[in-house]
């Protein structure tokens, strides 16, 4: 694994139609921690999240890691809100990523089991991946992306349709991958689970960065006033 | 009603005898229909994922184009394959009219616009599911199509078997390129327009039933190799 990874954004926009939907976005994000991107509905975490990831381009500005490309590129993995399930098994849909990599089977096999045991689902290795339900896609989509033991995980809204009981088990198994060195940014607007979770914060409204900070920081002493308002549970747009 | 009884007992009659012509003419249809199917799928399948999959500039025309060739009238593909491989044309040398490989050709000509068409349908659905992963996984171009295809394999069995279907049926491109000569080119089809044509309507219709029977037969045992119904719960 790469042991430094740190990402450079400057002057970044994305504009989509001639509309501003990012930008203009600059920050320094270093190689560790838990960075939670906050913001209301629409305000450019999904974007922010797929552009440091390298789905989405950008405009106009720059994006760079601290490391080569292609690098950067296989140690990152991605968590959609809706997770994607391929048509096949359990077992399948966590052996694909490692089947892209040209591992032995018997290396597949055995990662396969670990994470599945890791993730909880241990036991429907062989049921259809589309099958299950809404907390276990997402914990497949989370084991998914952790197999190849990513330096950086992007997560988007990866909690936003669980309940208690699903929401808990996702956020047991991202310490667990903080834990073990794993750069996490997550977007979220779910306030409880950010002060839970964070160990800085992006605060995003517009399409810009409005707040950057330490999660203590955020959460005590909001700078502005939007932030502020965010916090207390106002409606900002 | 008659006609049709005297044709059932036909079928009958030439099955459980076993009849030497029939079963040429039977293992001939399925040698030429299944050689097609194999070709066209070959080219259809990666064709009609790629389409789904790739964006450019005249993407629109080319769906619309494929889409449109579906309808193609075989006997123009007939007429068309006639005159590429007969002594006048390009491919005269080659001495492939009147071959079972010339009605290879000609049905490949007319079962790949449909079979890559549906294709490309089932494909864009399932790549519209899968673009974000696929995408955020770094993956080739040749990996995507590779993962569509495993993936809505259950689809393309769908597409695979119209175009089987169509190319067994065909009759009008195969008597033009092929010309229906006893012991080489005659399938099924051609040998029900020859028996109609000489009257001989109980033989027609035997022949009739046995293409249908046979049809049939393939539908069943691809769909039961291929354990649609058992494990199609996606």
């Amino acid at each position: 694994m790469v042991s430094e990874m740190s990402l450079r954004l400057s002057n970044a926009h994305v504009l989509r139609r001639q509309k501003r939907i990012l930008g203009p976005v600059s920050l320094d994000l270093a190689s560790e921690g838990f960075t939670i991107v906050l913001g209301p509905n629409g305000s450019g975490k999904t974007t922010l999240l797929k552009v440091m990831h390298g789905v989405e381009r950008l405009s106009s500005g720059e994006i760079a890691w601290s490391v080569p490309d292609d690098i950067a590129r296989e140690a990152q993995a991605y968590v959609f809100q809706t997770p994607v399930m391929l048509r096949r098994t359990v077992a399948q849909n966590l052996a694909y990523p490692l089947q892209l990599q040209s591992l032995s089977r018997t290396e597949i096999t055995t990662r396969v089991v670990e994470c599945a045991k890791r993730i909880g689902l241990a036991d429907a290795l062989e049921r259809p991946a589309p099958r299950l339900s809404g907390g276990e896609k997402q914990k497949l989509a989370l084991g998914r992306a952790l197999i190849r033991e990513p330096r950086v995980l992007f997560l988007d809204e990866p909690c936003a349709n669980l309940d208690g009981r699903a929401t808990r088990e996702i956020e047991g198994l991202l310490r667990d991958a903080h834990a073990h060195g794993t750069r996490i940014i997550m977007a979220t607007h779910d306030l409880g689970q950010a002060r839970r979770l964070a160990t800085d914060v992006l605060f995003l409204l517009g399409g810009q960065i409005h707040e950057q900070s330490p999660a203590s920081d955020f959460f005590r002493r909001p700078v502005t006033s939007e932030a502020s308002a965010f916090l207390q549970g106002d409606i900002v747009e | 009603m008659d006609e049709i009884w005297d044709g059932v007992v036909a079928a009958f009659r030439l099955i459980v005898t076993l009849d030497p012509d029939l079963v040429e003419i039977t293992l001939r249809s399925l040698q030429v229909s299944l050689t097609a199917l194999l070709i066209a799928c070959s080219i259809a399948l990666p064709l009609g994922t790629w389409l789904a999959i790739r964006r450019f500039r005249y993407r629109r025309a080319v769906i619309a184009t494929l889409n449109a060739l579906m309808g193609l009238p075989p006997v123009v593909v007939g007429l068309i394959v006639y005159l590429l491989l007969s002594r006048a044309g390009p491919f005269g040398v080659l001495g492939l009219l009147f071959t079972p490989a010339a009605m290879i050709i000609a049905q490949v000509i007319i079962i790949t616009p449909l079979i890559a068409s549906i294709t490309h349908q089932a494909m864009r659905e399932l790549w519209a599911e899968y673009h974000d992963l696929l995408i955020s996984l770094h993956t080739s171009k040749g990996q995507r199509v590779k993962t569509l295809l495993w993936d809505g394999r259950r689809t393309l069995l769908t597409a695979s078997l119209a175009g089987f279907g169509r190319g067994i049926g065909e009759v009008g491109a195969i008597m033009i390129v092929g010309g229906n000569i006893e012991h080489a080119t005659r399938v099924l089809t051609t040998a029900i327009a020859l028996e109609t044509g000489k009257g001989d309507f109980a033989l027609a219709l035997g022949l009739g039933f046995i293409l249908i029977g046979l049809a049939l037969a393939i539908n069943f045992a691809i769909h039961a190799v291929s354990r649609t119904e058992r494990e199609g719960r996606w």
